[in-house]
């Protein structure tokens, strides 16, 4: 996928200043930015909103490369992020593949990600912080950055916290090198909102607000099957039924972190069913039984109890 | 007298857009990208004063270019250069260097004759510039 180059202003509006008409769809086809946002529909499961907001920046970035081709100026459009969402949504995983769609569309020149938390940029010590925000800077430069859990950047209970800079210097970026850089900054909803009302100059400075919606039970049944798919496993009927009923339970359970809560459940199961084999000593194993996990191994978890 | 060290120096200054475009081949080959600056042109002054350290895993030249213009800012009226490190052959090789700032006036080298044993003479060069004392070189 990444083999296909990025879009480049072609045909015979590079020759003249500007041509008389353009052709939308051509201009989509040839970015090639359809086969990621197909993809994206495939592989991620549920988040209809994010979907359709992402579907909007792009249909938003190639009626700028048409404009441009017509002559139209209209200075490029701002595209710094922040995803917020309650944790294992997909927010990582939505923001590779944002860099992927902005690359194809010639917004950004690399399309690499640099996904950095308050450590990569904060220092510890008076003088340190600017050179090291700016190291990642230069590194995520025709790419995105993504910063996690953004909102530990700023402590409020302490007034002499380097966060601020690292802040300000970001800020700076954002505004100066739009051409270069997107930022997205990522975290959960309730936390954000408090991170960015204390800090109204980077909250102007972001234009995409995406809300990432926690996912139904018959979605995390869905990414539990693609989950273990991908791992070459399979469930049982039985298992199947122990996973229609634990993963309402474990919803209820503090802590409860969607996607990843599922992982880990599975890789739980994982190490259930090894010892299941491993007790079944003496016993010839097909690959059937190697890739079968069954219902007791679920079941064996404690929100049954 | 232009000082023609280093790659592209008998060309015109380049351009900031060419030095990006240098820099963006440089850094598509994985090469690590090093600024430095110095006021002492002699060519066999091989130690240029760093710009901070040379950087690596950068992907685009964007991030480079900050740093150039950085060092211009700060160090105006000097030599500037950037190198361009490759580590296949496990350290790092100089396989770039091209100088991106000179000083708006560059006086030269002198030839010195020195006189040794049996009316025999020993050349050396030295610039113009470097004898007066080390910051007020190219005032």
């Amino acid at each position: 996928m990444n083999a296909t180059p990025p879009l480049e202003i072609i045909g015979a509006a590079t020759d003249t200043a500007a041509a008389d008409y353009v052709d939308l769809s051509a201009l989509l086809a040839e970015s090639h930015v359809n086969e990621v946002l197909d993809e994206l529909d495939i592989e991620l499961i549920g988040l209809k909103p994010v979907k359709a907001r992402i579907r909007d920046i792009a249909a938003l970035l190639v009626v700028e490369r048409a404009r441009k081709l017509l002559g139209l100026v209209g200075g490029s459009p701002s595209l710094h992020m922040s995803f917020t969402g309650n944790p294992g949504t997909g927010k990582t995983t939505v923001a590779m593949r944002m860099a992927q769609i902005l690359h194809r569309l010639g917004y950004v020149r690399k399309g690499h990600l640099i996904a950095v938390t308050r450590d990569d940029l904060v220092g510890q010590y008076i003088g340190h912080t600017a050179p090291k925000t700016k190291e990642i800077l230069k590194k995520a430069m025709g790419g995105v950055l993504f910063i996690d859990e953004a909102y530990y950047l700023y402590r409020p209970e302490n007034e002499r916290d380097y966060g601020q800079e690292a802040i300000e210097i970001l800020l700076q970026v954002m505004e100066n090198q739009r051409d270069d850089l997107v930022v997205i900054l990522a975290g959960y909803a309730d936390r954000m909102d408090t991170f960015f009302r204390s800090n109204p100059g980077l909250s102007s400075r972001i234009a995409h607000h995406l809300d990432f919606p926690d996912y139904a039970p018959t979605e995390l049944e869905e990414i539990a099957e693609r989950m273990l798919m991908s791992m070459q496993y399979r469930l049982s009927p039985s298992a199947l039924a122990a996973l229609h009923e634990y993963i309402p339970l474990r919803m209820q359970q503090p802590h409860f972190a969607n996607a990843r809560s599922i992982r880990n459940a599975l890789d739980r199961a994982r190490l259930r069913q090894a010892n299941r084999l491993f007790a079944q000593k003496g016993r010839k194993l097909g690959r059937d039984d190697l890739m079968t996990i069954e219902g007791e191994d679920l079941r064996i978890s404690r929100v049954f109890e | 007298m232009k000082l023609t060290q280093g790659t592209f120096s008998f060309l015109p200054e380049l351009t900031d857009t060419e030095i990006k475009a240098q820099i963006g081949y440089a850094l598509a080959q994985g090469w690590a990208i090093g600024v430095e600056y110095t006021d002492d042109p002699h060519p066999r002054n091989f130690y240029w004063e760093l710009w901070g350290n040379p950087m690596f895993d950068l992907k685009d030249a964007a991030g480079a270019m900050l740093e150039v213009t950085a060092c211009r800012k700060a160090h105006s009226k000097v030599y500037i250069r950037v190198n361009a490190f490759d580590a296949t052959r496990g350290f790092e090789t100089t396989r770039l260097s091209f100088i991106v700032n000179r000083p708006a006036k560059e006086p030269g080298f002198h030839l010195k004759r020195n006189e040794i044993g049996g009316r025999q003479i020993q050349y050396t060069i030295e610039s113009y510039a470097t004898q007066k004392p080390e910051g007020e070189r190219y005032e």
